[in-house]
């Protein structure tokens, strides 16, 4: 039975072909057989974790200490220079400039990115906010929580700063930034489940060593990254630990 | 080690006073009524050894903190501690984290230059092998509500 490989549902649309095309290399490099599997959602994912489905995951950190101590996961590597960071957007027509001059009841667009939505949160929580005194309105896409506030359906929009980042310039003109996270150690991980176990040190040298030849380069450039970085066991404690002190 | 503060790290006028720190120590501190707001989208993140003691701090740290990293590093956590801080809090700190527990509370920190800040913080304990090997601490911006309502309330837990 191959090893069933998924990936985080908050990837951007535009690496899907990249996902394939990172699984295919990692078969040919590791002789291992490897099936990708992508999932629509968070919750479809995680019901394949709680199965014991899942042999290896690019996992959003918000899952990685469930992954690690419920089900054995070891982290392999991350994206070098890539963290997870949140931004917390209005209407660029809306007087407010502060997120302490937010009011209760605002209607808050988000997407299911667990991982965003926690560090957007704790941003708000500056303004009294919390998910007792705001509308929650959940989106598909970053483009369609902008797309809310344009409209004026909704009064703030919580974003992966990479996603609007990557907003077409006519839309971010029609937006401002309230605050943007610089939280820095916060970042999704390539994580392998206990069947794997005794392939790390192998598997994680091969994705270290992927930037080293034009192949690699090619397929890691279909993801939008630059190289791997090693995650030793530590450093995904740490993360974790910091997770659960914002999970609160 | 923490030594007393020094006078000529101090920006503002200052009042003075001994602080009685856990463990025995006692620290002489300058304190001035000069706030530095939070940084907006930052966290401050520290680890300390089961005793307390600074193994770990990030860059916002340093920065709110004012002192570098070579002074932060092998001092207590208490080089933070402001004289406007019931002890009371400290010892339901270091109660709950020394259970397993997470602990959050509102924290009004000292810095170098006597100035202080406000921090809403999250202290959990560091479980390896299931032993403790060290507590994270976690700062972030708190509402002003908050601050307000904790100013009031310190003064009254002496």
């Amino acid at each position: 039975m191959p090893n069933m490989f998924t990936v985080s549902p908050d990837f951007p649309p535009d690496h899907i072909s990249g996902w394939y095309i990172f699984n295919t290399w990692l078969q040919k490099q590791s002789g291992e057989a490897i099936h990708l599997e992508m999932y629509d959602n968070f919750p479809k994912q995680r019901e394949a974790i709680t199965q014991d489905k899942i042999d290896l995951i690019y996992a959003n950190p918000f899952d990685a200490a469930m992954l690690v101590r419920e089900k054995g996961f070891l982290p392999l590597v991350r994206p070098a220079g890539k963290s997870d960071e949140a931004i917390i957007a209005i209407n660029a027509q809306n007087t407010v400039d502060d997120v302490a001059h937010l009011s209760p009841g605002i209607r808050v667009a988000v997407t299911e990115d667990p991982d965003v939505h926690l560090m957007g949160m704790i941003m708000l929580e500056a303004g009294d906010l919390d998910e007792s005194n705001i509308e929650t309105m959940v989106c598909d896409s970053y483009v369609l929580i902008a797309k809310q506030l344009l409209r004026g359906n909704a009064d703030v929009g919580i974003f992966l700063a990479e996603a609007y980042d990557n907003l077409s310039n006519i839309i971010k003109s029609q937006l401002k930034v309230l605050v943007r996270s610089q939280i820095s150690v916060v970042h999704h991980s390539l994580m392998i489940g206990p069947k794997l176990a005794e392939k790390r040190a192998v598997l994680q040298k091969l994705l270290v060593d992927m930037n080293n030849d034009e192949k690699g380069r090619g397929v890691l450039e279909s993801l939008g990254f630059d190289a791997w970085m090693p995650v030793d066991d530590e450093e995904m404690e740490f993360m974790i630990d910091l997770m659960d002190t914002l999970n609160t | 080690m923490l030594y007393d503060m020094k006078p000529e790290d101090i920006i503002g006028d200052y009042q003075e006073v001994t602080l009685n720190l856990y463990g025995g120590i006692k620290r002489k501190v300058l304190y001035t009524q000069i706030e530095t707001p939070y940084p907006d989208g930052k966290l401050i993140v520290s680890t300390t050894d089961p005793d307390g003691i600074i193994t770990h701090v990030n860059q916002a740290f340093i920065e709110m903190s004012g002192y570098t990293e070579d002074e932060l590093i092998g001092a207590p956590h208490s080089i933070l501690r402001h004289p406007d801080m019931p002890s009371v809090a400290f010892k339901d700190l270091w109660d709950t984290v020394q259970q397993g527990n997470k602990w959050q509370g509102f924290v009004k920190n000292l810095r170098k230059d006597g100035g202080y800040y406000w921090v809403k913080a999250t202290v959990i304990p560091n479980v390896r092998k299931g032993k403790v090997v060290g507590y994270t601490s976690v700062r972030r911006k708190p509402s002003r509500t908050k601050v307000e309502e904790c100013a009031k309330l310190y003064p009254t837990l002496f």
